[in-house]
């Protein structure tokens, strides 16, 4: 019988499972990676198969950076996974600048025993969301912890954009006059992840809303208008981003409850559990605070794609000294939307 | 959500509006209590107070399970978590009520304590069935809405023969706490606090049934009108209980006949007698120790009364000297009478138990109404 002096047996990606030599540095990590993590990932910037990735400098704008860490559990849910999620994250946080999001690094902590088959799930379900909005993982890493020292898996993501020169959006430029658009319903993400959690019976409706918005940031650009800030409403929900806002800005806002889009299961879930999808996360939403002039043109450009089709004017910034965020409700009267107080939903993304 | 969407109808809400401000005599002042968190935070989520004229003002009432539980019951909790090493499950609020030593069982559970938050009963249970080297303790709190999961999972518990699972009840009584304003000096002969009638609770009711109320009708002279939660259940019936006064009436209305009966749920009710009985005595948060206002589990049961099973003595302890929660809850005073209102005293960092829930009347307040503040036309 003839042995290959160079064979190595293929990773056991449908039994094996994560074990320490994993995260060593040696052998099996290099397997790994190979056949796990670039048959996934592959592109030129990875294939340079050094410790960091060498990409070309962006010729004009400013470079935008950002990193988000993901923990949510389940791992895998009605809408998506901690994979897809990993990668919309972080490119809707460099886009809400503004950025044409460029490149993004991917670290990942495994617990030692996970599924090499779930493993493999989650990284092909990256590669296909990175491919999908064009920007490629670069770079990244991995590190195996014993079991019981993490769940499963935790990934945070880096990434890296350039916005045009001439564009500047951040949380201190809204004024008062100034509408507040939403580019869809609420809470879907939030209410998708707890409805698996407590097992409740309608679930099967709800489905993560966890999607890249930079095309939807890109249309909304492209129509020339004054966009003061744009965010999106992850932890915390709408009432947090736009208590944010005001703080930055100096300004109060008021909204109108009966303008702001839910779906129907959504809210039915909410009641159930007691919560308030203002304050639900969102994975593929954005609010945008645009000068009052321009406010239709940017509504209809943000209708016109398919990630904004249920966007709403909302409310608009007022001036108040003590910057609340308040709402006239479906009811007629008016109260304080204020901020989060303590962790409504912990590990929901 | 169509069905809950009817009962929030803003058109419909302008309509009983203007009944109301149609009814409510100029010449007169009517208080009245929503004893229940869950109409206090309806009232304030909704802005109800909006559609409200000047002369009908709403008091904040003791219905809030968190907001009553004294420092003592929490404590006790704490000790069980980081001393007995027990897992200790209760429901989501509970976990920032204010304790002793600048503890909550939250701050205990970053401490090491194995504290859990659960959603029912059954996610305890299931606690128990799944660790059964360790001993889980379901901190049962609120009013009579409850007992009956209560009484199921300690029945279910006994059926399934887990021994490492028991319930700390802090069960209380709604009849007993109304009681309880109705004869506080302050209601009774100094008449600071003027009521004129009662908002009864929605989900205690279905449970108990509207006859418990027949007595402060009759008794005290005070209408009572059973709401549902839907801020339009309150404005109905605030509209029923302005129209008793002028009437000089003074009966049980149930507004919310969709889910309440005169008796009750019967079933419920007998299953909760077989697993409870009533506590000679209990101390609430600002009402102090009240008569017959508390449920215990009977001695039947005893195994699955974490009471019994660690001897647990109940230590009371003093409510911060600035904070004015007692004084709230008995409706003496408003949430921005507290001079640590808003200011060392919010929701993130409360320091009485009315600043925890949003059905406690400072969070209530500080969440949903404090820019009412300036303008003093708040309660
Ligand atoms: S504001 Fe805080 S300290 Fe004051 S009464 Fe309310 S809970 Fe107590």
């Amino acid at each position: 019988m003839s042995v290959r002096p160079d064979y190595v047996r293929p990773l056991d990606i449908k039994n094996g499972r994560v074990d320490l030599s994993h995260g060593s540095g040696g052998r099996a990590m290099a397997q790994l990676i190979e056949e796990l993590f670039a048959r996934h990932f592959d592109n030129e910037f990875l294939r340079q198969g050094n410790d960091g990735a060498t990409l070309p400098a962006p010729a004009g704008g400013r470079l935008v950076m950002a990193c988000d860490g993901h923990v949510v559990s389940p791992l895998f849910f009605p809408g998506g996974d901690i994979g897809c999620l990993s990668v919309h994250g972080t490119i809707n946080d460099v886009a809400v600048m503004g950025a044409k999001p460029l490149w993004l690094a991917a670290s990942f902590i495994l617990a030692e025993g996970f599924p090499l088959a779930d493993l493999d799930r989650i990284v092909a379900s990256m590669a296909q969301a990175a491919r999908e909005a064009g920007v490629p993982i670069v770079t990244g890493d991995t590190k195996v912890v014993e079991q019981g020292k993490a769940d499963g898996v935790f990934i945070s993501t880096t990434g890296v954009g350039v916005v045009p020169d001439g564009v500047r959006l951040s949380g201190e430029r809204a004024r008062p006059g100034d509408v507040i658009l939403l580019s869809g319903t609420l809470g879907d993400h939030g209410m998708a992840i707890m409805a698996l959690r407590e097992n409740l019976g309608f679930s099967s409706a709800i489905v993560s809303d966890t999607a890249a918005l930079h095309g939807l940031i890109e249309a909304m650009l492209a129509t020339g208008a004054d966009l003061r800030v744009l965010r999106d409403p992850t932890r915390g929900g709408l009432a947090t981003t736009l208590n944010e806002i005001a703080r930055q800005s100096g300004a109060g806002m008021m909204l109108d409850e009966a303008a702001i889009p839910v779906n129907s299961e959504v809210a039915a879930a909410c009641e159930f559990l007691g919560l308030d999808p203002l304050y639900v996360a969102n994975e593929g939403k954005l609010v945008a605070v645009v000068a009052a002039a321009d406010a239709e043109r940017v509504l209809a450009a943000m209708r016109a794609h398919p990630l904004g089709e249920r966007a709403a004017r909302i409310g608009s910034v007022v001036e108040d000294a003590h910057h609340f965020v308040q709402m006239t409700t479906g009811f007629g009267g008016r109260r304080i939307v204020d901020w989060l107080t303590g962790e409504q939903l912990p590990r929901i993304c | 959500m169509k069905y809950v969407d009817e009962f929030r109808d803003g058109k419909l809400a302008q309509v009983l509006a203007g009944a109301i401000a149609a009814a409510a005599r100029p010449e007169h002042s009517y208080s009245f209590m929503e004893f229940c968190g869950g109409h206090t935070h309806a009232i304030s989520r909704y802005g109800v107070a909006d559609l409200l004229p000047p002369n009908v003002r709403m008091v904040h009432g003791p219905g809030c399970p968190v907001c009553v539980l004294p420092i003592g019951r929490i404590d006790m909790a704490i000790a069980l978590a980081l001393e007995q090493g027990v897992t200790l499950c209760t429901y989501g609020d509970t976990l920032r009520v204010p304790a002793s030593k600048g503890l909550s069982l939250l701050k205990a559970k970053a401490q090491g304590g194995d504290i859990r938050m659960v959603y029912s009963t059954a996610d305890a249970l299931r606690i128990a069935q799944e660790n059964p080297a360790k001993h889980v303790v379901f901190l049962a709190i609120d009013f009579e809405t409850t007992t009956p999961p209560t009484a199921v999972a300690i029945k279910q518990a006994r059926a399934l023969g887990l021994e490492n699972f028991s319930v700390l009840c802090c069960h209380v009584l709604t009849p007993a706490a109304i009681s309880n304003i109705l004869e506080s000096p302050e209601v009774r002969k100094l008449g600071t606090v003027p009521l004129d009638g009662f908002i009864g609770p929605a989900h205690v009711s279905t449970v108990i049934g509207s006859r418990p109320y027949e007595f402060f009708a009759a008794e005290y002279r005070k209408p009572v009108v059973i709401a549902g939660f839907e801020p339009l259940d309150v404005m109905q019936a605030v509209l029923m209980l302005v129209r008793q006064v002028n009437e000089g009436r003074a009966e049980v209305e149930n507004e919310f006949t969709r889910a309440v009966t005169r008796d009750g749920n019967l079933k419920a009710q007998e299953l909760v007698a077989e697993v409870f009985e009533l506590r000679r005595a209990f101390e609430w948060r600002g009402l102090g120790l009240v008569p017959y206002s508390a449920l215990k589990i009977r001695s039947e049961y005893a195994s699955y009364d974490t009471e019994f099973r660690y001897a647990l003595d109940y230590q009371s302890v003093a409510d911060n000297r600035a904070c004015e929660c007692g004084a709230i809850l008995r409706g003496v005073k408003r949430p921005q009478d507290c001079k640590l209102f808003g200011t060392v005293c919010t929701p993130d960092n409360p320091i009485g138990s009315c600043m925890v829930s949003s059905e406690g009347a400072c969070a209530a307040h500080y969440s949903y109404g404090r820019f009412r503040v300036q303008g003093g036309s708040s309660q």
